[in-house]
């Protein structure tokens, strides 16, 4: 049954503007009209469109709810974790808003000529939505507007900006450690909290599966201080990162214990935290590991690629062998042979005493992905957890377990 | 035709005449005569209602008494001798059935770890006639004798029939024996004569089984005997009479496998490596529980249980199965993921708890949680870098364990879990 009902929007939820209007749309008309060209219809779709469950069973998630007003389009999307709503100029408007799938009707715009012109015409209620573009002509079913969930971002304690270029560098080098194990939930985002590093306020974002562990900092933001430890969950942490990809500049955060908001350019993602306690991950940080091996980073993945092909499953160990300026990687498989390759002291510096010692061939190359130049190892002994860092940057440091060898 | 005494295992060859009556070395009247006698050589041994029979030896005044072994009003028949079996009463019936049949039988609960340590005694036995043996159950083996007939002195036949009197008078429980060429034929054998039994089938198989009813065979349930009559059979001996095109026409792609096994063919080697079977542990409640506190308490003694069983077999959990059956019969089951594999019952029960919280509602009359993937021992519990709990943990079972080795099982245990 079709229900038409007044739309109140909040200002998280999903206002014409993203900046802080409180304004409710109460003047709600019937029809809804807009002209756009293609290019800017299709970016804000496909961003939103990442947002909706791809699989999801409550039919209104897989819609997007358009809005005019005065003049301007929002497209906003939720999968009732994450909103995300982007704002596009428009030509012609009439104020109003229906929802309408995602999917298609991205697969829609999509599918048009480049310089096209889109039409949108929705005569109110239950009517279809009339999409125009060229000689195209489609009619949309619609739901109505009011069925459409409101992620209320509650009150936000704490707003800081962060430039585009460190959020990615905290996100790209945690992202990789997440854990995907239900049942350590806690573990299943990135914690990002504020910190003291020798002595200065620190930004800092940790992530870990158990297995390997990475911690990244930035300098505090103006207005971090005091912010309360938050875990971002997966999905929106990668959502976030594909945003991030065409936005330079500075990114607004807004922050409570229960929601994280972010305004890049003309989208804002709010996300729900995860609900739960993070680990207290200092205390598996080694100190102390004064067994140094550094080694070029380059040469080092390449070697590991290359020793760990012997083996099609990714649990076998690569086992690093060191002695004196010597490192030698080398794999097994009971199947397959063996394969082993040697760095010497053109690639490798190393003074201890000698070690062995095993890790997972993937868990190296993620870790070295995000490491330029040399690639710094530090050992305890063959069985305790190493820590990995580039050379000569406190800014980021690895830890990783190692498998019995 | 070879005819062998199982009284003295003597082998005895009368050219010409069979011999019927007594056995002349020892006047035994145990005889059993054929054609194959002395070249058969897979077994197939089978214990005679096992944990019955190891209640009864224990207690000698219930050797003529009904004796059903199973759990408490609610539970089902797990095992009952042949005196029950007489008034009906058959495995994995509801106890109140059996009751039903049998009011004046004596009801003992399963004490498996008792049935174990006989079992292993058995298979010990089994393991000094030839390094083949294949245990398919708790109280069911197939063995392969092929080739030790210049060890033992003896054919196959002979050595098997030694084997019965040794496991009688040293365990004191029965067994029966199936001799044939393959495994099969082996299985339907030992079926044929029990308790205490020894069969032979051998070139006569297919006309041995040709008269019996399809359900005898097995891998054919009772969905099977139904579809089977539809299509006018109910014999084995109809069923191998088709050819395989046939077969697969009118019953698909099982077809002639289906032929193959009513004509009592069988390649499968006996393989001697442990199969891996399922760990489990279940419990019916005697009365419905919707409660997810009180769940939670049933399933705990589960946990440990399950914990016990993977840490005596040497293997650890990866994943779990939680099971719930509701009053109304219907079976719900959960598979739970696990960080790490895991023996410990702590762990076990931290992971099924909150899915028994989640299915809590209608009224259950049974809890059970399973291993869901077996993985060697050596592989639990090592903990990770953000759980330094599993091997403290771990330590503590090996304490405990020791401990209840030395002293009883009752002698330690863990406090209140909820």
């Amino acid at each position: 049954m079709m229900v038409r009902a007044v739309l109140f929007m909040t200002d998280l939820g999903y206002a014409t503007k993203p900046a802080d209007s409180d304004a409710r749309q109460d003047d709600w008309k019937d029809r809804m009209k807009l002209k756009a060209d293609r290019a800017t219809l299709l970016k804000a779709l496909a961003h939103v469109q990442n947002v909706v469950e791809k699989r999801n069973t409550i039919p209104i998630l897989a819609n997007v709810l358009l809005s005019v007003k005065e003049g301007r389009l929002t497209i906003a999307a939720t999968d009732l974790e994450i909103a995300l709503i982007e704002d596009v100029p428009v030509e012609a408007a009439q104020d109003g808003s229906v929802t309408a799938p995602a999917a298609t009707l991205y697969e829609i715009v999509r599918r048009q000529p480049e310089h096209a012109q889109v039409e949108l015409d929705h005569p109110g209620g239950d009517a279809p939505l009339a999409l125009r573009a060229g000689r195209y002509a489609t009619k949309l079913v619609v739901l109505p507007t009011d069925e459409f969930p409101k992620l209320d971002a509650g009150k936000l304690s704490h707003r800081f900006s962060i430039p585009a270029q460190a959020l990615r560098g905290l996100i790209d080098r945690t992202r990789f450690a997440i854990s995907t194990e239900e049942t350590r939930y806690y573990l299943n985002g990135i914690y990002v909290h504020a910190a003291e590093s020798d002595g200065a306020a620190v930004l800092r974002a940790v992530a870990t599966d158990g297995h390997r562990l990475a911690r990244v900092e930035e300098p505090l933001p103006d207005g971090a201080a005091g912010m309360p430890g938050v875990i971002i969950p997966r999905k929106t942490v990668n959502e976030i990162r594909k945003l991030l990809e065409d936005v330079t500049g500075e990114i607004a955060i807004a922050l409570s214990e229960t929601r994280i908001q972010f305004t890049l350019d003309t989208m804002r993602m709010t996300s729900k935290l995860i609900d739960g306690t993070y680990p207290d991950y200092s205390k598996v940080i080694p100190v102390g590991n004064d067994k140094i091996l550094r080694v070029d980073t380059n040469d080092f993945s390449n070697a590991v690629a290359r020793v760990s092909a012997i083996t099609a499953e990714r649990h076998k160990p690569v086992k690093l062998s060191v002695a004196r300026d010597l490192l030698v990687l080398s794999a097994t498989s009971p199947d397959q042979g063996t394969a082993s390759e040697e760095l010497d002291g053109e690639q490798v510096e190393y003074s201890s005493t000698p070690l062995e010692i095993g890790f997972q061939a993937r868990y190296l190359n993620d870790v070295t992905e995000q490491i330029k130049g040399h690639v710094e190892f530090c050992f305890a002994d063959g069985a305790a957890p190493t820590l990995v860092r580039a050379a000569g940057d406190q800014s980021a440091i690895f830890v990783l377990m190692p498998m019995r060898v | 035709m070879p005819t062998l005494c199982r009284d003295c295992d003597a082998v005895l060859i009368q050219p010409g005449a069979e011999l019927s009556g007594a056995c002349p070395q020892c006047g035994g009247r145990r005889l059993i005569s054929h054609a194959e006698l002395g070249t058969l050589a897979i077994a197939h041994i089978d214990c005679d209602a096992f944990f019955a029979s190891v209640e009864k030896r224990d207690r000698p005044e219930l050797r003529d008494r009904p004796v059903i072994v199973g759990g408490g009003t609610r539970g089902v028949v797990a095992a009952c001798c042949y005196v029950a079996r007489l008034s009906g009463v058959r495995s994995a019936m509801p106890m109140f059935k059996a009751l039903k049949l049998c009011p004046d039988a004596t009801v003992i609960r399963p004490d498996l770890s008792k049935y174990g340590a006989v079992a292993r005694e058995i298979r010990d036995m089994m393991q000094r006639l030839t390094p083949l043996v294949q245990p398919l159950s708790i109280d069911e083996a197939a063995l392969d004798l092929a080739g030790t007939e210049a060890l033992h002195g003896a054919p196959p036949a002979a050595v098997l029939s030694r084997f019965a009197r040794d496991v009688e008078t040293n365990v004191g429980v029965t067994v029966s024996i199936g001799l044939a060429a393959n495994r099969l034929r082996a299985k339907l054998a030992a079926e044929r004569d029990k308790p205490r039994g020894f069969a032979i089938l051998g070139a006569d198989t297919a006309a041995v089984l040709a008269p019996e009813p399809l359900g005898t065979l097995p891998g054919i349930g009772p969905a099977l005997v139904r579809k089977l009559a539809g299509l006018g059979m109910t014999r084995i001996g109809q069923l191998a009479a088709l050819d395989p095109r046939t077969a697969r026409q009118r019953l698909g792609d099982d077809g002639p496998s289906l032929v193959a096994r009513a004509r009592g063919e069988d390649n499968r080697r006996v393989n001697p490596v442990r199969e891996t079977k399922s760990i489990s542990a279940e419990t019916t409640f005697a009365h419905d529980i919707t409660d997810p506190v009180l769940l939670g308490r049933a399933l705990w003694p589960l946990c440990e249980k399950l914990g016990r069983r993977l840490r005596a077999e040497q293997f650890a959990a990866a994943a779990l199965v939680l099971k719930l059956k509701t009053a109304r019969f219907e079976t719900h089951t959960h598979a739970v993921r696990l960080t790490a594999p895991t023996q410990l019952p702590e762990t076990i029960f931290e992971a099924a708890k909150p899915i028994v919280h989640q299915a809590a509602g209608p009224a259950f009359r049974l809890i059970g949680i399973g291993a869901a993937r077996l993985v060697p021992a050596n592989l639990a519990d090592h903990g990770d870098l953000m759980d330094q709990e599993s091997p403290r943990r771990a330590a503590r079972q090996q304490a405990m364990d020791t401990i209840r080795a030395k002293f009883g099982a009752d002698i330690i245990r863990r406090g209140t879990v909820e």
